[in-house]
């Protein structure tokens, strides 16, 4: 069996050889570019249990959790095609409480001028869906490199978890109040059910990313807390002080599509 | 996919040709047995097997995490708990689960058994792929009330595992994919199909069915094969069977979709070792086989989303809700069930604790 492989990967060695000297000429450079989010509230800073913040509705608020998934990265070309980057290594959990997880390097992007991105918030169906064996690392459902973004009774990934303190939610829940927000449409034998994938559209606002092989641009993008709690639904923690899978948390998810904006690039 | 069948032979011819050169003198290895053994009277198994073939060694791995309590918070409870192999893997005596600390559910635990051949998992089908299922029972905090995190954690320090891991899958690494993977392995090889009636469809020696188990088995046919469906006994869907709501009004699958239309909807539950994995019905209501047969009989309940199956026709003799049964039927159709239990099975050493 061993050898049979080997025969195989020879094989396939030596037709990949001929076909790479067929297309010499179309052999193209690649470089990587760096996403910075930074998680805020309006004009400050999210710092996690300690700062007091205000909601659309009034409410006061402390964040004591703030976790999401992005995938599924496209980079949009000066000329209006767009590059989709390989889906296999296309999935970044950004978690407050973890700066490391703030910084992520999209790589092997065919060097050109990029003028924007989009991306979804959440994680797809076919990866949902996909075997066991190619969800590793933040999408591994048994590993904490992630705390608990997977809903084990309803198997399914959440797409983000908002978790703090508020005088208006109940006493009953130690004022606490939770979004944890998921649902990637279905699975359940061709049955549509809630579906909380929300993609984001991103302008460089007129400015360009250089991707090449020796530069290194960073795009640096804000998350913004207030805007899980308005958009076209204002949500009031005393009326909903937990919200995870049931139809109300669409409301959510249109709100939170909002949430990541532009803040500028740098080419280096 | 032919070609590459055909391929693979000719590289293999290759292999042997070439293994045969370098030791002449030594017998060729014996082909490792398959661990995972489909019935010729069952269906291709809805895993993909080819993506995570059992070994002995993954095997013997799911095995041993199975039946530890290092999988609960704080190692008392096994998986085994719950699922005992002399009733087919469920909870007996118990019509809801018992877990950590004599903490109670609020379902009936369901039969470990011929899951390669299950396309979702739980009463409600919440989990959608057998290498999932663990997370849930290790999750809950009813159940075992552990992080699936910890759990991994806590089998990369322990003194054991990581070689039993090595054997596995070729290095020492202990990760989620791995763990559940191990334990799909050792559930896959879980297969109920040596039971009397296997025997007789498959015309076996012991496979002869008494008179009355006949009689059973075509009343069967007629009454109840519309769910319980092909050699599986199970077409794999979710309805509602028309109980009393009462107790923690569980909604079912409705509590997973999210739809009205799936309220009180519950998994059609394979029949096999029915005798055997008594309490009955996702909460566990019914003690006995003749319970459920007068329950389908005399006792269905017009509630929201009440299967078509159970609704009143007006061109047969099913003119009320239910099925209709006569006391002959009803005992020759348990007698008929009994011919599913698989002995084989519920003694069979390579499935039992250490």
């Amino acid at each position: 069996m061993r050898l049979s492989l080997i025969l195989l990967l020879l094989v396939c060695l030596l037709v990949g050889t001929i076909w790479s000297c067929q297309n010499e000429v179309d052999v193209s450079e690649t470089g990587s570019l760096i996403i910075n989010l930074d998680n805020r509230v309006g004009n400050q800073d999210l710092s996690l249990g300690k700062a007091t913040y205000q909601n659309a509705a009034g409410e006061a608020f402390t964040v004591t959790k703030f976790n999401y998934f992005v995938s599924n990265f496209r980079l949009k070309k000066a000329d209006g095609t767009e590059y989709v980057l390989p889906q296999e290594a296309n999935y970044y959990l950004i978690q407050e409480d973890k700066p490391e997880s703030q910084s992520f390097t999209l790589t092997t992007i065919p060097a050109g001028t990029y003028i924007g991105m989009s991306f979804l918030i959440g994680v797809d169906s076919l990866r949902s869906l996909a075997n066991i064996s190619q969800r590793t690392g933040v999408l591994d459902p048994g590993l904490g490199t992630h705390e608990a973004m997977y809903w084990e009774w309803n198997s399914g990934y959440i797409f983000l978890k908002l978790e703090g303190t508020s005088p208006v939610a109940p006493a009953a829940q130690n004022n606490l109040f939770f979004y944890h927000i998921g649902g990637f449409g279905g699975g359940y034998n061709g049955k549509k059910t809630i579906n909380n994938l929300r993609t984001v559209t991103i302008s460089f606002n007129g400015n360009s990313a250089q991707v090449s092989a020796s530069g290194r641009p960073q795009v640096n993008l804000t998350a913004d807390v207030l805007n899980v709690f308005t958009g076209t639904t204002t949500l009031q923690i005393a009326q909903h002080s937990s919200v995870m899978f049931e139809d109300y948390s669409a409301n959510i998810a249109n709100n939170y599509k909002e949430m990541i904006r532009y803040k500028d690039l740098q080419n280096q | 996919m032919n070609r590459l069948s055909s391929l693979k032979t000719g590289f293999g011819g290759v292999g042997l040709v070439l293994g045969l050169l370098a030791c002449q003198v030594e017998e060729p290895e014996a082909q490792p047995q398959e661990l995972f053994q489909q019935p010729a009277n069952f269906p291709q198994p809805v895993y993909a097997v080819d993506q995570n073939r059992p070994t002995a060694a993954g095997v013997a791995l799911g095995k041993s995490l199975f039946y530890d309590g290092i999988l609960s918070r704080d190692g008392s409870i096994s998986c085994a708990e719950c699922h005992n192999q002399a009733y087919a893997f469920t909870h007996h005596q118990h019509d809801v689960s018992h877990g950590i600390d004599n903490r109670v559910g609020t379902r009936n635990s369901l039969p470990i058994q011929n899951l390669a051949w299950a396309s979702d998992f739980f009463w409600d089908g919440g989990v959608h792929s057998l290498d999932l299922v663990p997370i849930a029972p290790i999750e809950n905090s009813v159940e075992m009330d552990e992080r699936s995190a910890n759990v991994i954690r806590k089998l990369r320090a322990s003194a054991t595992y990581p070689a039993l891991f090595k054997a596995a899958f070729g290095t020492d690494e202990i990760n989620g994919p791995r763990f559940l993977q191990a334990l799909s392995q050792f559930m896959l090889t879980m297969v109920s199909g040596n039971s009397r009636y296997d025997k007789w469809v498959r015309k076996e020696p012991g496979g002869t069915l008494t008179v009355e188990e006949m009689a059973g088995l075509t009343a069967f046919r007629a009454k109840c094969s519309g769910c319980h469906a092909g050699e599986l006994f199970t077409d794999n869907s979710f309805r509602n069977n028309g109980l009393f709501i009462q107790g923690s009004n569980d909604e079912g699958r409705a509590h997973v979709t999210e739809l009205p239309q799936d309220r009180y909807k519950f998994k059609v539950p394979s029949l096999r070792n029915v005798e055997k994995t008594l309490p009955y019905m996702h909460d566990g209501r019914f003690y006995s086989l003749e319970a459920v047969l007068n329950h389908y009989a005399e006792n269905v309940q017009p509630t929201e989303n009440l299967d078509p199956l159970l609704q009143p026709k007006s061109n047969s003799d099913q003119s009320r809700l239910g099925i209709p049964l006569t006391s002959d039927e009803k005992r020759q159709i348990i007698a008929f069930l009994k011919t599913l239990t698989d002995d084989q099975f519920l003694r069979d050493p390579r499935f039992a604790i250490q």
